[in-house]
């Protein structure tokens, strides 16, 4: 196998296990919109990196986290709804990033490979970005797992029987922000919801508990890069919406199967 | 304050968005006391409830709660979205980690056994509630905090709902708080009954409050063509807001 297609699917497994974990969280809070504004705002944090000379990676996750912050104070207003606010907050970041980059005269950026990622340019360095960065949300996820559960499920309820809402909550979006600086390379900014939510709701039939679903999600979302991998090598297509495809696929075919269905 | 009590709620008031939802509220809760809220729907009772836990703070006044106390609560109104596999026993065990054994004697307790293996979502109402109930036995709470605890229930189940929270309070020696929104239903296994309407409009014993003027005003709508004879000297009204009108000093009754 050549070098750069076994980087390529490295990198997209990582980013798969990891996925599929904080993906389930996703779908069960309902924040399938929260994940893409964040998503849409690292097109800024890209900008800003290469403006202030920063590391990519991290002002990525800067400016995810300030605008889940943001996000936060803003939804206490009440005055306008939280979907409104999203799109508001996704779209604005998204273009206030395309305008910072083309203020950079000297640097060449590649724009399409942001918006849809450029898995087959990923290098040993990045590598060790996605895998250092999902071992640490991994680890992390584990460690607050019954808390987000029971949070998920109710949180004043939570809160009355001692878990930490605000704490728990602000550590939760902190993941998000991370996996989305470190999903941004394989399936590019526009397609990482596709990468946090398909497999988790194709996931959804087969389990019982919710580990089962996290766990399964991982699997499937694994399935998927490899999928799209090699589609994309077969038929030349682009790597990133290939995945996404493969992934949409799992879930079509998932959702097919007869089986008896879990409720 | 007396020390005996579990729970000492001394003359909160809170407001939001500048209009006034709690006014000048004090009540307290003893051991093996069951005192139970009552009045009609935007009173202000579940912005009580969660005053007493914590969860807002009062803009005066001050929640004492005995030291050390561990309180098992029930919210109202709790789905659980369908995309999430969880079952009973999970669900249970969400709040405090406890062995198989643990969870099957709080579902007995409580009379939900039966659904301990099911997915959460597939339960009756009724059994939700039964099982919401165990979830707060298995803290082995001093005081019980429950917010309608019978809502989703047919009116069979409510009355066996209502004798099971009163037996679970003669057994463990618990003080309960709840909140309900039918006095007649919880006459028999309640001590105490607070009727509230943004403040305490009367309170006593559930036999002279269900006759009293205030509660008649407020709720006895339904009740008052139950009762033979009502007299109807009550000394202040509510406009639409729940607001007392046209009383000079809103804290001279009840």
């Amino acid at each position: 196998m050549d070098d750069f297609l076994l980087r390529a699917l490295l990198g997209g497994i990582g980013v798969a296990l990891v996925a599929g974990p904080l993906g389930s969280f996703i779908v069960w809070r309902r924040m399938a919109y929260f994940g893409d504004t964040l998503a849409h705002a690292s097109l800024l944090g890209v900008g800003l990196g290469i403006l202030l000379g920063l590391n990519e990676g991290l002002a990525v996750i800067g400016v995810c986290l300030s605008l889940a912050l943001l996000l936060v104070a803003l939804e206490r207003q009440r005055r306008l709804a939280s979907d409104t606010l999203l799109g508001i907050l996704a779209h604005t970041s998204l273009s206030l990033g395309i305008v910072a980059l083309a203020f950079l005269e000297t640097v060449r950026v590649d724009l399409v490979g942001y918006l849809f990622g450029d898995i087959l340019a990923v290098t040993a360095q990045d590598l060790y970005w996605i895998w250092g960065g999902g071992l640490l949300v991994l680890v992390t996820l584990a460690g607050l797992w019954r808390s987000l559960l029971a949070m998920t499920v109710h949180e004043e309820l939570a809160r009355v029987e001692g878990v930490p809402v605000l704490l728990v909550r602000l550590i939760f979006m902190l993941l998000i922000a991370v996996v989305v600086a470190v999903a941004m390379k394989v399936v590019g900014i526009l397609l990482i919801t596709s990468l946090l939510i398909i497999p988790a709701a194709a996931a959804r039939r087969f389990a019982r508990t919710p580990e089962m679903m996290a766990g399964l999600a991982s699997v499937l979302g694994c399935g998927a890069v490899a999928i799209g991998l090699w589609v994309s090598l077969r038929w030349d297509t682009p790597a990133g919406p290939s995945i996404v495809v493969a992934a949409a696929a799992l879930f079509v075919l998932g959702a097919a199967m007869p089986i008896r269905q879990f409720r | 304050m007396n020390s005996q009590k579990l729970l000492n709620v001394n003359a909160v008031s809170l407001t939001l968005w500048d209009k006034i939802v709690l006014r000048d509220i004090s009540l307290s809760v003893a051991k093996g006391q069951v005192v139970t809220l009552i009045g009609p729907n935007g009173a202000g009772k579940t912005l009580l409830v969660r005053v007493i836990l914590g969860l807002i703070r009062p803009q005066q006044g001050r929640v004492v709660l005995q030291p050390g106390i561990r309180i098992g609560y029930m919210p109202q109104r709790l789905s659980i979205e369908d995309t999430l596999p969880l079952t009973v026993h999970r669900f249970i065990t969400l709040g405090t980690p406890a062995g198989r054994k643990q969870v099957q004697d709080a579902l007995e307790e409580t009379g939900a056994a039966r659904v301990m293996e099911q997915p959460i979502q597939s339960v009756s109402g009724g059994e939700f509630q039964r099982v919401l109930l165990a979830r707060a036995l298995l803290r082995n709470p001093d005081l019980l905090v429950l917010d309608e605890p019978v809502q989703a229930v047919d009116v069979n189940g409510q009355y066996e709902l209502y004798d099971l929270i009163s037996r679970i309070r003669d057994r463990r020696g618990c003080g309960v708080l709840m909140v309900s929104h039918d006095l007649h239903l919880v006459m028999n296994t309640t001590d105490l009954v607070v009727c509230l309407n943004h403040h305490v409009c009367c309170s006593g014993h559930p036999d002279s409050v269900s006759q009293h003027p205030a509660y008649l005003e407020l709720l006895g709508n339904e009740g008052a063509r139950r009762l033979a004879v009502y007299q109807h000297n009550h000394n202040h009204r509510h406009d639409l807001h729940g607001d007392v009108v046209g009383v000079p000093d809103p804290d001279s009754h009840g």
